[in-house]
């Protein structure tokens, strides 16, 4: 049982970092377009940018939530 | 190697436990504050180097108020920049070589067990989550107040006989508000405390050298999770503030 339990931390976020991975990959990859494209534009696309990870980040904590109460509660 | 997730409780004053953080959060605020008083009594025409860091600090906070939502947001600019500070020498105190090797070795049911003094601040989850709660709360406040309660309160309650699809996507905003409350604090408890994690490991597996790297990327980790805190609360707070149904996006004061 113990074991399992281990099991099923390490999956819930490993398996909940696989959408915000490719998220942030997709979201940092345009942004950078983005800024080749209008460098003029960088500070505020910057700015978005970040948020927009944030906002991908907590699906991740999500899972990361998750992993915790297997183990800790 | 030891991981804890809950702090450790030192002593307790009456029914209040007295946890490593708390200590470690008394530590910053008085940083923080000689610091400021420091800086403030002797303010020069020309700036010595340790006014220019404050200035800088200053200057890039009401320049991102101001790109977020005009000049109406540059009132949210002392809360934001202290949840910035706070948040930030929070962040990167834990990061300060031997800080967690301070500590007592103390007899806790029956065995002797370490208890370090001081603890990162944002390593524990009551701290995350108040200062979710204070900026939700603060939030909130801002809205009313730029708003009135009326129209605030219906962002979130509408009425079901005029519109049924708006009464949904009120009842969502009102359940975003507590989301909002959680993922702020585990965003920035999960950041850290994995920070911490990830360098109890790597220094456990080869403590020469390879843990600088690691080093370096908490400090950049701690950086933007304070960066990102803070500037959602900015973001939020001029959500708050402007109305749903005026087109400009313009508040009322």
């Amino acid at each position: 049982m113990d074991g399992l339990k281990e099991l099923g931390m390490g999956l819930a976020i490993g398996l909940g970092a696989i959408g915000p991975g490719i998220g942030i990959g997709i979201l940092v990859g345009k942004a950078l377009e983005a800024m080749g494209r209008n460098p003029e534009m960088t500070q505020e696309i910057k700015t978005n940018m970040i948020l927009g990870i944030a906002f991908a980040e907590a699906i991740a904590i999500y899972a990361l939530v998750i992993a915790l109460i297997i183990r800790f509660v | 190697m030891e991981v804890s997730i809950k702090p450790e409780i030192l002593t307790s004053l009456g029914p209040l436990p007295i946890t490593n953080s708390l200590i470690t959060t008394y530590i910053i605020i008085a940083a923080i504050l000689i610091v400021a008083f420091r800086g403030l009594r002797k303010l020069k025409e020309i700036p010595g180097r340790f006014q220019v860091i404050q200035e800088a600090i200053v200057e890039t906070w009401i320049g991102l108020c101001d790109a977020t939502g005009g000049m109406n947001t540059r009132r949210f600019f002392p809360f934001v920049t202290t949840l910035f500070i706070f948040i930030l020498l929070s962040n990167w105190f834990g990061l300060i070589p031997g800080i967690s090797a301070l500590g007592l070795n103390t007899l806790h049911e029956g065995k002797e067990t370490f208890i370090p003094l001081l603890r990162a601040t944002t390593t524990d989850l009551n701290t995350t989550l108040a200062l979710a709660i204070v900026s939700v709360i603060y939030i909130q406040m801002e809205g009313i107040k730029s708003l009135g309660i009326k129209l605030h309160i219906k962002k979130y309650l509408k009425n079901p006989l005029k519109n049924p699809i708006d009464t949904f996507v009120g009842f969502l905003e009102l359940i975003s508000e507590f989301t909002k409350v959680l993922s702020l604090s585990f965003r920035l408890f999960g950041n850290v405390f994995a920070g911490e994690v990830l360098l109890i490991v790597v220094t456990s597996l080869i403590p020469l050298l390879a843990p600088i790297p690691f080093l370096a990327l908490e400090l950049f980790v701690g950086f933007i999770q304070a960066f990102v805190f803070a500037m959602l609360t900015l973001v939020f707070a001029s959500m708050a503030t402007t109305s749903h149904e005026s087109t400009g996006g313009e508040s009322h004061n």
